[in-house]
C-alpha cells in the first residue's frame, strides 16, 4: 500500500519544547535495548516497534529525556525493548502514571503504550480524563480487537457476535470506536493508522509528537494468533483502495480507484455517508478540516468506520487543534504563586496567623 | 452587680445545633479565643455525613466539643460540663452524654410543637421535668439576636443566623475569653459584606453583654493559663499539621511535592490545604479517581518528586494494586490514610482505626509496606516527616495512618525550630554503580545499599542510566524480567528484609513507667497506637491518682515495629491493648511476640472516654492482683 501524504500542518508544533536536544545524531541501534523481543512471530507489534525505533532518532532528543510508560497486555511490553527510561506498570493505569510524570517533568517526552483492553476496558476512565485534560503526551493505542495476553477473549473493540473462548455463542457487547470515544472526550489530537503502512505510521507519529497536548494514535495491529486478518481489508491489494478512507487536511475526502468514491453530507440528517462522486458531483465532497474547533464533523467521519468486521475505515488525522495543556497550566500556577508571593517561608507557614508565646 | 468568680482547673463545653446553625464555626472561634488566652486545649468536632440533613432532625445535629484547662490535657474530654443546645434535636441527641449537675443553655426559640415532634419529643423537655437534674438556662437566643441586629435591615432569616455569634459571646463572657480575635475574624471574613459583618459583631457583643447584665448568669468562671514549655504556639488540626509536615519534608529533602488525590471524607482538607501552598513548589492534582491519584503520585515519584496520595479506607482499597507496584518498583511513595468508620462506606464522618491490617497486608503477594501513625493532631507533622524519611531513604511506599478524630481535632502546637528540622537525603543515582566482568562500567538498577538494602533512585533525565522498571518480578541486581524460582524467592525475602531493616533506624521505645527506675515498676503495660494516645494517657493518669501502678507505651511505628518491643512486652505480667477496632494491633503483638495481650475494643465511631477506659484498666489491675479471672465483658479475646 502506498503512503498517504499528510498535509503540512498550520499549527504550532511545540510538543517537544522544553525537552533537551541530543548533541550527536542518533541511530536506531541506540534506541534498541539488550532485551530479547518476545512477541509471537508475525505479530504487528514488531512492525510498530521497528517504526518507533527508526523514528525516535529523528526527534533528536536526549535519550535519557524520553520515557515510555505502558500498562498490561502484549503491546505493553514495548518499553522493555527501547533503550530509554521506561515503566511497565499495571493494567489500565499507564495514562494516570504518565500524567503525574508529565506534570512534574516538563523536560521529558512522555509516551504511553497501551492496547484496546488496557486503554478502553480496565483503564477507560484514565484514558478519557487524560484526553480531556490534554496532558502533553502521546498515547499509542494498539488495537488488535482481541485479548492476546490472556489468550483470546473478546475485547471492547471486538465486533458484536465475535466467537471467542469467553463468548462461544458470540459476543453480545457493542464495541467502542476508539476515535469516536476520544473525540467525545475532548481530545485535541486524534489519529488512526495501520501497522502495515510504516510510512503513514511514522508520519502520524511525527505529528503526534509535535502536538502539544495529549495525542491519541489508534494503530490497527494484527494479532495473527487470536484475531488474524482483522485488518486484511486494508492490506489486500484488491480491497484496500475501497477500504481506506484517507484523511488529508484541506483536501476533499475521496478514495477508491481514481477517487471514484467521496464522503458527502446528507442534507436531511447532517450526517456523512459515502457516495459515488459521479452521482453527487465533486463539489459535494466534504473537505477534511482537522483543525476545526468544532469536533462534530470529525466525529461524523469517525462513524464511517464499520462497527462489525472492518471493510472500510477512515485513516489519518481526524483532529489536530490547539488547547492549553493541563500540565502547562498547573506549572504556570506554581510559577505565578512563586513570582507573585515569593518562595514560601516555612517558618511563617507553620506559624500561621494566630500564635502566642509562652515565656 | 457583684459577680461571683469561680476558679476551675478545666472545663468541657459542647456546642450543639442543626447542621445549618454554624456550630463548627462557633466551636472553632471559641477554641481560637481559648488558645489565645493560653489554656491547654483539645477539640472534637462531630458532624453528620449529610451536608444538610433535614433541619431540626436528630440526623442533622452537629456538635463541637472543646476541653480546656490550666494544665496539660490529653483528650477532648468525656462528658460536657456545659451543653449549648440550639434546638430540641440538639438537646435530645446530646443529653445522654451530659452528667447530672452540668449546665445546659437552651435556645428556647425553636421549642415549638412541630420541632419537638421532629426531634422525637412528645412533651417539651423544658416542662416535663427532664432537665431538673441540670443547671438549666432557658434563653430565647434567636429573638434576642434578631432584636439586636434589627438596625441592619437584614431579612429575618439572615438576622436569626447570627444567633451562633450571640451564643459565642455569652459563653466567651462566662469563661472570660478574649473577644478581640473573634471581632478581628468577623471583620476579615465579612470584609466584602459590611452589613453581615456588623450584624455578626453586634450579635457577638450583645451575647457578651447579655451575660454581663442579666442576673440569670450569676457566676463567671476563671481557668488560668496552663504552664506550658516556653516557646511559640499555635492551634492546629491534624489535617493541617499533616499538610505542613509534607511541605516540610519536601523542603528538607529538596524534592518537589506532588499530591495526587481524590476527594474523600475526612481526608479532603489535606488536599485543600496543600492546594493553597503552591509557592512552596507544591503541585496538587485532583484525579479522576483514587487509583489515578496514587498512580499519578507514583509517576511523579519515578520522575524524582516526593509523590503523595491522601485518602481514607475505601480509597486505600482501590489503591492497593498501585501500592503493590510501588513495592515492586521500589520507589518512594507516601499513602496517607485518614481512617474513618468502615467497612465499605461505613461512617464517613466518624473515627475508627480499623485499617491497620489493611495497611500492613491489604495487597496481593508478599508486599511489605512500612506503617507509621501519629498520636495527636500536632503529631501529624512529625509523623509526615518520618514517613517521608522512610520512603525516601528506603525507596518504598509508606502508609501513614491518621484518623477522623486527629484530622478534625485540634490542640496547641509548640512550633518547631525550622532550622533544626532533620534533612532527608534523596541520594539520587547519577552515574554507573558497577564494573562488569569485562571491565566496562554499567548501571544495575537493583544493586542494593549494604546498610539499607535500598536500590538506586535514577530519575529520567540522568544520562547513561536509562533503565526499565515494571511490575513483573525483577532479577536481582539487573532489574531485568525474571521468572527464575530461586530469584523470586530471593527477591521476596529481600524486599521484606529491606522493610525489616528500617527497625535499625528507630529510637528505643519510650515506656512511661514512673517506678521502673527505682525497681518499683508496674506489672501491667498498656500499649496503643494512633489517636488513642490521649484517652489512654488520660486513663492511665486517673488510675495512677488512685495510687495504682500502670505503664504506658505508644507505637509510632507499626511496621516494622521497634526491635525492643518484644522484650518490653515480655517484661510485664499483663499487657492490655485498647483499640478502636476489633483487636488488630493485639493480633499482631500476639502473633509476633507470643504474649497473651488482652484486647479492649470500641467501635462506636467516637474516641475512647478516659473515665471508662480507666475503669477497664482498674479491672485488669484488680484481676492481676487477685489472680482471679478478669470480669466478663472487660475485654474480648482476639480471634487468633
Ligand atoms: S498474542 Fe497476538 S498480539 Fe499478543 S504477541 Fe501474540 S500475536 Fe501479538
Amino acid at each position: 500500500m502506498t503512503a498517504l501524504d499528510l498535509p503540512t500542518p498550520s499549527l504550532s508544533r511545540d510538543g517537544l519544547v522544553g525537552v533537551p536536544p541530543s548533541e550527536a545524531t542518533q541511530t536506531r541501534k541506540e534506541f534498541t535495548s539488550d532485551q530479547e523481543v518476545r512477541w509471537c512471530p508475525g505479530c504487528g507489534d514488531y512492525i510498530v516497534l521497528n517504526a518507533v525505533q527508526g523514528f525516535l532518532p529523528e526527534l533528536g532528543l536526549k535519550r535519557e529525556n524520553i520515557v515510555f510508560v505502558s500498562g498490561i497486555g502484549c503491546s505493553s511490553r514495548f518499553p522493555y525493548y527501547l533503550d530509554t527510561y521506561g515503566m511497565h506498570s499495571i493494567h489500565g493505569r499507564a495514562p494516570a502514571i504518565a500524567t503525574g510524570l508529565a506534570i512534574t517533568r516538563s523536560d521529558l517526552s512522555v509516551w504511553v503504550v497501551t492496547g484496546d483492553g488496557d486503554a478502553l476496558s480496565i483503564g477507560g476512565n484514565h484514558l478519557i480524563h487524560a484526553l480531556r485534560r490534554n496532558i502533553n503526551m502521546t498515547i499509542l493505542l494498539f488495537n488488535n480487537r482481541i485479548y492476546g495476553l490472556t489468550k483470546g477473549q473478546y475485547s471492547p473493540t471486538s465486533e458484536t457476535g465475535k466467537v471467542t473462548k469467553s463468548t462461544p455463542m458470540g459476543s453480545v457487547d457493542t464495541p467502542f470506536n476508539p476515535v469516536s470515544l476520544a473525540l467525545g472526550a475532548e481530545a485535541t489530537f486524534v489519529a488512526r493508522t495501520i501497522d502495515s503502512d510504516r510510512t503513514h505510521l511514522t508520519d502520524v507519529l511525527r505529528e503526534a509528537a509535535a502536538h502539544r497536548g495529549t495525542s491519541l494514535v489508534e494503530i490497527y495491529q494484527n494479532c495473527p494468533i487470536f484475531n488474524d486478518g482483522a485488518f486484511d481489508a486494508f492490506k489486500d491489494k484488491d480491497s484496500r483502495e475501497e477500504a481506506v478512507i484517507p484523511l488529508r487536511h484541506g483536501e476533499p475526502v475521496r478514495f477508491g480507484s481514481d477517487g471514484r468514491l467521496g464522503v458527502v453530507r446528507d442534507p436531511g440528517t447532517g450526517s456523512l455517508r459515502v457516495a459515488e462522486v459521479a452521482d453527487v458531483g465533486a463539489d459535494a465532497v466534504v473537505v477534511h478540516d482537522a483543525h476545526a474547533d468544532d469536533p462534530s464533523t470529525a466525529f461524523a467521519i469517525s462513524r464511517l468506520t464499520n462497527a462489525g468486521v472492518l471493510q472500510q475505515s477512515p485513516i489519518g488525522i481526524f483532529r489536530q487543534v490547539e488547547r492549553p495543556t493541563y500540565d502547562d497550566l498547573a506549572r504556570g500556577q506554581v510559577q505565578t504563586a512563586q513570582s507573585s508571593e515569593g518562595e514560601g517561608d516555612l517558618a511563617a507557614l507553620l506559624a500561621g496567623k494566630d500564635t502566642w508565646t509562652v515565656d | 452587680m457583684t459577680r461571683q468568680v469561680k476558679q476551675l482547673d478545666r472545663v468541657i463545653i459542647r456546642f450543639a445545633g442543626d447542621s445549618g446553625d454554624g456550630m463548627q464555626l462557633t466551636g472553632d472561634r471559641f477554641t481560637q479565643e481559648t488558645a489565645a488566652f493560653g489554656n491547654d486545649l483539645s477539640t472534637l468536632p462531630n458532624f453528620p455525613a449529610e451536608i444538610r440533613a433535614p433541619a431540626g432532625t436528630m440526623a442533622g445535629v452537629s456538635s463541637f466539643q472543646v476541653h480546656f484547662a490550666d494544665h496539660d490535657i490529653l483528650t477532648p474530654g468525656d462528658a460536657p460540663d456545659v451543653l449549648v443546645a440550639m434546638n430540641p434535636a440538639a438537646l435530645r441527641a446530646n443529653l445522654p452524654d451530659v452528667p447530672r449537675g452540668a449546665t445546659i443553655i437552651v435556645d428556647t426559640h425553636d421549642f415549638s410543637a412541630r420541632n419537638l415532634t421532629k426531634a422525637g419529643y412528645s412533651e417539651s423537655p423544658l416542662e416535663d421535668g427532664t432537665l431538673e437534674p441540670f443547671a438549666l438556662h432557658e434563653v430565647d437566643l434567636t429573638s434576642l439576636t434578631v432584636e439586636a441586629v434589627k438596625e441592619f435591615g437584614l431579612s429575618r432569616k439572615d438576622s436569626a443566623r447570627a444567633k451562633n455569634m450571640f451564643a459565642l459571646g455569652l459563653l466567651s463572657w462566662m469563661y472570660g475569653r478574649p473577644t478581640e480575635p473573634t471581632i478581628e475574624f468577623l471583620t476579615t471574613r465579612f470584609a466584602a459584606r459590611p452589613t453581615l459583618r456588623d450584624a455578626n459583631v453586634t450579635a457577638f457583643r450583645t451575647g457578651w453583654n447579655f451575660g454581663e447584665t442579666t442576673e440569670a448568669f450569676a457566676v463567671r468562671y476563671e481557668i488560668k493559663p496552663a504552664s506550658m514549655a516556653t516557646g511559640r504556639y499555635r492551634n492546629v488540626t491534624g489535617n493541617a499539621a499533616l499538610a505542613y509536615g509534607l511541605i516540610a519534608a519536601s523542603r528538607q529533602s529538596g524534592l518537589p511535592l506532588f499530591l495526587g488525590s481524590y476527594p474523600i471524607t475526612p481526608a479532603s482538607d489535606v488536599l485543600h490545604e496543600l492546594s493553597k501552598h503552591k509557592r512552596f513548589g507544591v503541585t496538587t492534582f485532583q484525579a479522576e479517581d483514587e487509583i489515578a491519584g496514587v498512580g499519578a503520585a507514583l509517576g511523579a515519584a519515578f520522575g524524582g518528586a516526593l509523590g503523595v496520595t491522601t485518602t481514607s479506607g475505601p480509597g486505600v482499597a482501590l489503591k492497593a494494586e498501585t501500592i503493590g507496584l510501588g513495592v515492586m518498583l521500589e520507589l518512594p511513595l507516601l499513602v496517607c490514610d485518614i481512617q474513618r468508620g468502615g467497612p465499605s462506606t461505613g461512617l464517613p464522618t466518624k473515627t475508627e482505626q480499623a485499617d491497620l491490617l489493611q495497611a500492613l497486608f491489604g495487597r496481593n503477594g508478599e508486599a511489605p509496606v512500612p506503617v507509621v501513625a501519629p498520636r495527636s493532631p500536632a503529631d501529624c507533622f512529625d509523623a509526615a516527616m518520618e514517613a517521608a524519611r522512610i520512603a525516601v531513604t528506603y525507596r518504598t511506599p509508606v502508609m501513614l495512618l491518621s484518623d477522623g478524630s486527629l484530622a478534625n481535632g485540634s490542640e496547641p502546637w509548640h512550633l518547631p525550630d525550622v532550622a533544626a528540622l532533620p534533612r532527608i537525603d534523596p541520594a539520587f543515582q547519577t552515574g554507573h554503580n558497577h564494573v562488569a566482568d569485562d571491565g566496562t562500567e554499567e548501571f544495575l538498577p537493583y544493586l542494593r545499599d549494604d546498610e539499607t538494602l535500598a536500590r538506586p533512585w535514577a530519575v529520567p533525565g540522568t544520562p547513561e542510566l536509562m533503565h526499565r522498571v515494571g511490575g513483573l518480578e525483577k532479577a536481582d541486581r539487573t532489574g531485568d524480567i525474571s521468572y527464575d524460582p530461586a530469584n523470586h524467592d530471593l527477591m521476596v525475602r529481600t524486599r521484606q528484609a529491606k522493610v525489616d531493616a528500617i527497625a535499625k533506624s528507630l529510637p528505643p521505645t519510650e515506656v512511661d513507667d514512673p517506678g521502673a527506675e527505682s525497681g518499683q515498676g508496674a506489672r501491667m503495660l498498656v500499649v496503643g497506637w494512633g489517636s488513642t494516645y490521649g484517652p489512654i494517657g488520660a486513663a492511665v493518669r486517673r488510675v495512677r491518682r488512685d495510687g495504682l501502678k500502670v505503664a504506658q507505651a505508644h507505637l509510632r511505628h507499626l511496621n516494622p515495629m521497634p526491635s525492643d518491643i518484644g522484650d518490653i512486652l515480655r517484661g510485664y505480667d499483663r499487657v492490655v491493648v485498647p483499640e478502636m477496632n476489633l483487636g488488630q494491633l493485639a493480633l499482631l503483638l500476639r502473633g509476633r511476640y507470643l504474649v497473651d495481650a488482652k484486647s479492649h475494643t470500641q467501635v462506636n465511631g467516637m474516641p475512647f472516654k478516659a473515665a471508662e477506659l480507666a475503669d477497664v484498666l482498674r479491672g485488669y489491675l484488680a484481676a492481676l492482683e487477685d489472680e482471679i479471672p478478669e470480669p466478663r465483658g472487660m475485654h474480648e479475646e482476639v480471634p487468633v
